[in-house]
């Protein structure tokens, strides 16, 4: 049986449509079915995949002839988990909208959001150029308004920002993939396919050039060094349960489109410039972590600890070991930091509520006090987070860090420096909230059994996942392990 | 000697009526709308007259796809009516329809006379029509004038209110300049080839390529349609003439304006023109980029919306002329499919500022938008729509008219187009955005003339849009009926709480509904497109 993917992508924006015209209580309930039904087809299509089998689940069809565009998509190894690590955190986010809801507009909010989650689904699942890009492209587009209309602090601006600086690379992607599609086999007619475009890779020089826009708007999108400079007062102003969804899942559309794009268009180019990518996600690892322990902001020692952790995900796509393990473990923290970083920011929310409002971690300290579940399940994610033996993460590191020392030893060398910076970053936050003095503003009251159901789903995610691992990397293992192949040739 | 008399008549000059019935129709229907519009009665020149305008341009756009796939040259090689005309016409047919609409309740057509009014808009179509099927040197310039000279007067209807006149008389002089930089253009290039047909001048170009003569009247050409189509650096005018002509007329002058001009530069440059390709390209290209940013780079900080939708249409010729500028059938093709986009996108802007100016009495600036996403959604999600397409965001129709525009400048040889295209759309979201934040991310200003008490538009004042239309269909309603428009004085437009202008509204929706569709499923525009495009056989 073939699940209709379109059902898939669009189901989220359908209930988004219906929540902004319903009132505000009942709004983020048609968003959570919304979210519910793709969640259930995920599940599906994981104990229905077949490893060996490449494309599954394909829709195919015509949609624009002129331009060569088809309407294709399609699940395989590289993209089943990044969509349910996708419908996983939207039905996290959901459930938070129910329990906290935006104190205005609330369907509006609820409409952007689940806009938010089929440009993301869309994005994963396209097998065609233009379409990938068209979604993409989409993906900014609601959470513009999410932090224009519902931010915090000066919104209108960070929300500008935001756009500008992912647009700017996202344009220049659009531009190249248009050439790419017009450049290659140019006596056939013009097709965005991209398993055609991959049959028929492009001469070196043009190779460059396509490779340059593509890793521009994927750095921009994650971001990396030097690209962060959106991303500080985005992170500031954005609504958290976008932010949680935002942080969790679209920064990784970037390192997918790495893995899904750059290395089998443009394998020759991949050769000469990975080692640039290298340099680039190894400062980043370096630069997130320090700025991360030096920031009071929780929600900005997230943000940069994320540079970090996308720089560990970008250093291993482009490690280019023989065995294919640092882009296997690229794959695999993809999965895991969006897990970790989702429940983190849901965290921030409950200390906020109990330290009056403020997300600065100066004013935290001692909350543990009469809370010790949320203590613990805030352990649970911060030991997560800094990649503790046993976690998911433990097992993505040590394979990024592997592809990585069989190929560039000395940028490995330096990068697992950033694995110990993590531990820091990680246990500065949970020790400055969590025990210390207890700050003069924090009332420490446990969590309610509301919070709960945001909460304890996603912890339990993270252990499962923790505990079997090998799930995600046995169906992703083929898929990368070719498309590696296909560019050390 | 009979025999010989009956082969004379039968050889007279053949006239193709079929193929030329658009025209009459913009003919009949002119005069018929300025004699009704004489007559006395209010109703009759306030609901008829639109209403017989409307029909004409129907009827106009009715026989238009009756004639599709003609592709003839008609009145000896004059006028060539094929896809690429009846395509155009359609646009202007939609960009004068909208423009009915805005104008129905605008005080300039009272002011200039409901009949007089009308008749000009349809006499300026008339002279697109004529000038995007001009196949020959002179038939280009009666176009060129019939198109001009109307819209001058046009310009100049909201009589009472200086900018208005201002306006008009720039356009006016500098309408004019470039006239006769055309016409000189015209004649040295007649000079050159000896003939005025486009044939004629095609014959000649390969050898006449080095040639002073045809040499300054391409360029001289060159420079007077750049005017008309508001190319860097002959822009000039743009903002000034877009800031004081009344909402409506501005906003058909966009649109049509812009098409036309593109028609005829299509037309001229890659049928006449075509083997002096070398020569012109070149110079075309770099316009196309001082254009884009100039325009672009004009249009931030402009806080009067129709001075920045001038810049904005500056800075969209720049990139639709990458599409004449690689001289193929999918250039074309890319063309004609962002002229028809650039119409909604820009008509669906042009109707929420026209409501806004009746609405708040700030005129057209950026803050008469303020707080529109909280109280009129019907009004703010057209705008943002607008906004967004034309910055290209996906799920637009400017999406795929930018992926069409790169993709035929790319696919013959001018990648770096392509990239000048996306690199003016990145500083263009500077400006665009900025009216979306308007829209949804600033508060209503306390002073404000946007009643909260007004009942917004929304779904559920149904009620309201019958009663207005019910009551603007009254006889006995007079001057009252008019919404006083464009900065008007502010104690008018303080009268009108209830405020209710089903028909721009119906402008802006319609427009963002087509912006959307054919952003989601643009196939039935492409292939009018290709049409058009295929016109040009000789061409790739």
């Amino acid at each position: 049986m073939t699940i209709h993917l379109s059902i898939l992508v669009f189901f989220p924006l359908i209930a988004g449509l219906l929540a902004a015209f319903s009132p505000g209580s009942l709004a983020p309930k048609i968003l959570l079915i919304g979210t519910i039904i793709p969640l259930v087809y995920t599940a599906y299509m994981i104990t229905d995949f077949d490893a060996g089998a490449g494309l599954q689940h394909v829709t195919d069809d015509a949609w624009i002839t002129e331009l060569g565009i088809r309407y294709k998509l399609g699940v395989d190894g590289l993209n089943l988990w990044l969509i349910a690590l996708t419908t996983v955190i939207a039905f996290a986010s959901a459930i938070w909208l129910i329990v906290r809801p935006p104190a205005e507009r609330v369907g509006l909010f609820c409409f952007h959001f689940a806009l938010g989650e089929t440009a993301v689904l869309g994005a994963f699942v396209s097998q065609d150029l233009a379409l990938f890009v068209l979604f993409f492209d989409l993906m900014l587009v609601p959470f513009y308004f999410l932090v224009g209309q519902w931010g915090t602090g000066d919104r209108a601006a960070a929300a500008l920002k935001m756009v500008i600086y992912t647009l700017v690379g996202s344009l220049l992607m659009l531009a190249a993939a248009v050439a790419t599609a017009a450049l290659t086999n140019p006596d056939a007619p013009i097709t965005f396919v991209i398993s055609e475009l991959q049959a028929n890779p492009l001469p070196e020089t043009t190779q460059k050039w396509l490779f340059i826009a593509f890793a521009l708007a994927f750095l921009i999108k994650m971001p990396a060094f030097p690209f962060q400079g959106w991303m500080p007062d985005a992170y500031k102003a954005m609504p958290l349960p976008a932010l949680a969804f935002f942080s969790g899942v679209v920064s990784k559309v970037a390192a997918y489109g790495f893995l899904k794009l750059v290395l089998p268009l443009f394998p020759a180019a991949t050769n000469d410039w990975n080692v640039i990518l290298l340099v680039l996600a190894v400062i980043s690892i370096l630069y997130g972590s320090i700025q991360a322990f030096t920031q009071t902001n929780a929600r900005l020692i997230l943000g940069y600890s994320s540079v970090a952790q996308l720089g560990f995900i970008t250093l291993g796509i482009f490690a280019m070991d023989s065995d294919a393990a640092g882009a296997q473990g690229a794959l695999l923290q993809s999965i895991n930091h969006g897990l970790v970083v989702a429940p983190l920011f849901f965290v921030i929310a409950l200390l906020a509520e109990r330290a009056g409002g403020s997300e600065d971690i100066r004013d935290y300290g001692g909350i543990a006090f009469r809370a010790p579940i949320l203590a613990a399940l805030f352990l649970i994610v911060a030991l997560a987070t800094l990649a503790m033996p046993g976690s998911a993460n433990f097992a993505g590191e040590f394979l990024i860090l592997l592809g990585a020392f069989s190929s560039v030893q000395f940028l490995a060398f330096v990068a697992s420096v950033g694995v110990i910076l993590a531990s820091v970053y990680a246990l500065r936050m949970y020790i400055r909230s969590m025990h210390n003095r207890v700050g003069e503003k924090v009332t420490s009251f446990e969590m309610s059994l509301r919070d709960g159901l945001v909460l304890v789903p996603l912890v339990i995610a993270i252990i499962a996942f923790a505990l079997y691992p090998q799930l995600a990397l046995d169906a992703g293992e083929a898929t990368v392990r070719s498309t590696v192949e296909a560019v050390l040739r | 000697m009979s025999s010989v008399f009956a082969q004379a008549t039968t050889k007279g000059p053949p006239i193709n009526w079929e193929a030329l019935s658009p025209f009459i129709a913009l003919v009949v229907g002119a005069c018929v709308v300025l004699l009704i519009g004489l007559a006395r009665g209010a109703f009759i020149r306030r609901q008829v007259v639109p209403v017989l305008t409307l029909i004409t341009l129907g009827v106009t756009a009715g026989l238009g796809i009756w004639q599709w796939d003609t592709n003839e040259a008609i009145i000896s090689g004059a006028l060539k009516v094929d896809n690429l005309t009846l395509a155009l016409t359609m646009i202007f047919v939609a960009g004068g329809i909208a423009a009915t609409f805005l104008s129905w309740r605008s005080i300039a057509t009272v002011e200039a006379g409901e009949g007089e009014y009308y008749a000009l808009m349809l006499t300026s179509i008339l002279g697109m029509l004529v000038l995007v099927a001009a196949n020959d040197l002179v038939v280009l310039f009666i176009g060129f004038e019939l198109l001009s000279i109307p819209l001058y007067v046009l310009c100049a209807t909201h009589m009472r209110r200086e900018q208005s006149l201002e306006s008009g008389l720039k356009y006016l002089i500098i309408g004019s300049v470039g006239s006769a930089t055309l016409l000189y253009g015209l004649a040295l290039l007649y000079g050159a080839a000896g003939g005025t047909n486009y044939a004629d001048i095609a014959a000649v170009g390969s050898a006449m390529a080095d040639d002073v003569l045809f040499l300054t009247g391409i360029a001289l050409v060159m420079a007077g349609l750049a005017f008309k189509a508001s190319v860097a650096p002959f822009h000039q005018w743009t903002p000034d003439v877009y800031e004081g002509a009344p909402t409506p007329v501005t906003g058909f002058m966009a649109v049509a304006t812009k098409a036309a001009a593109f028609g005829v530069i299509i037309r001229l440059f890659d049928v006449a023109l075509i083997d002096a390709t070398v020569t012109w390209a070149p110079a075309f290209a770099t316009l196309a980029v001082i254009t884009i940013i100039v325009g672009n780079v004009g249009a931030i900080g402009q806080s009067s919306l129709k001075r920045m939708l001038a810049y904005s249409s500056v800075a969209q010729a720049g990139y639709m002329i990458a599409g004449v500028v690689v001289t193929t059938q999918l250039g074309i093709s890319a063309v004609v499919f962002y002229l028809a986009i650039y119409v909604v996108m820009n008509l669906g802007a042009f109707a929420v500022i026209t409501a806004r100016e009746r609405e708040t009495g700030l005129g057209d600036d950026i803050s008469s938008l303020y707080g529109l996403g909280r109280d009129r959604p019907l009004l703010a999600w057209p705008m943002t729509i607008s906004m967004l397409a034309l910055a290209g965001f996906p799920v637009t129709a400017g999406f795929f008219g930018k992926i069409y525009l790169i993709n035929a400048a790319v696919d013959n040889g001018y990648a770096w187009l392509g990239v000048a295209i996306v690199i003016g759309s990145a500083i263009s979201l500077a400006y665009y955005l900025r009216v979306v934040a308007a829209v949804w991310m600033r508060e209503a200003p306390a002073t404000s003339l946007t009643l909260s008490a007004r009942p917004i538009m929304a779904g559920g004042s149904q009620e309201a849009d019958d009663e207005a239309r019910a009551a603007g269909i009254e006889p006995g309603a007079d001057t009252g009926r008019v919404i006083a428009d464009d900065f008007a004085e502010p104690s008018i437009a303080v009268s009108g709480p209830r405020l209710s202008q089903p028909e721009v509204v119906f402008v802006a929706i319609v427009c963002s509904i087509v912006t959307i569709a054919f952003g989601v499923y643009p196939e039935p525009l492409m292939d009018v497109a290709r049409d058009a495009g295929a016109a040009f056989s000789s061409l790739l």
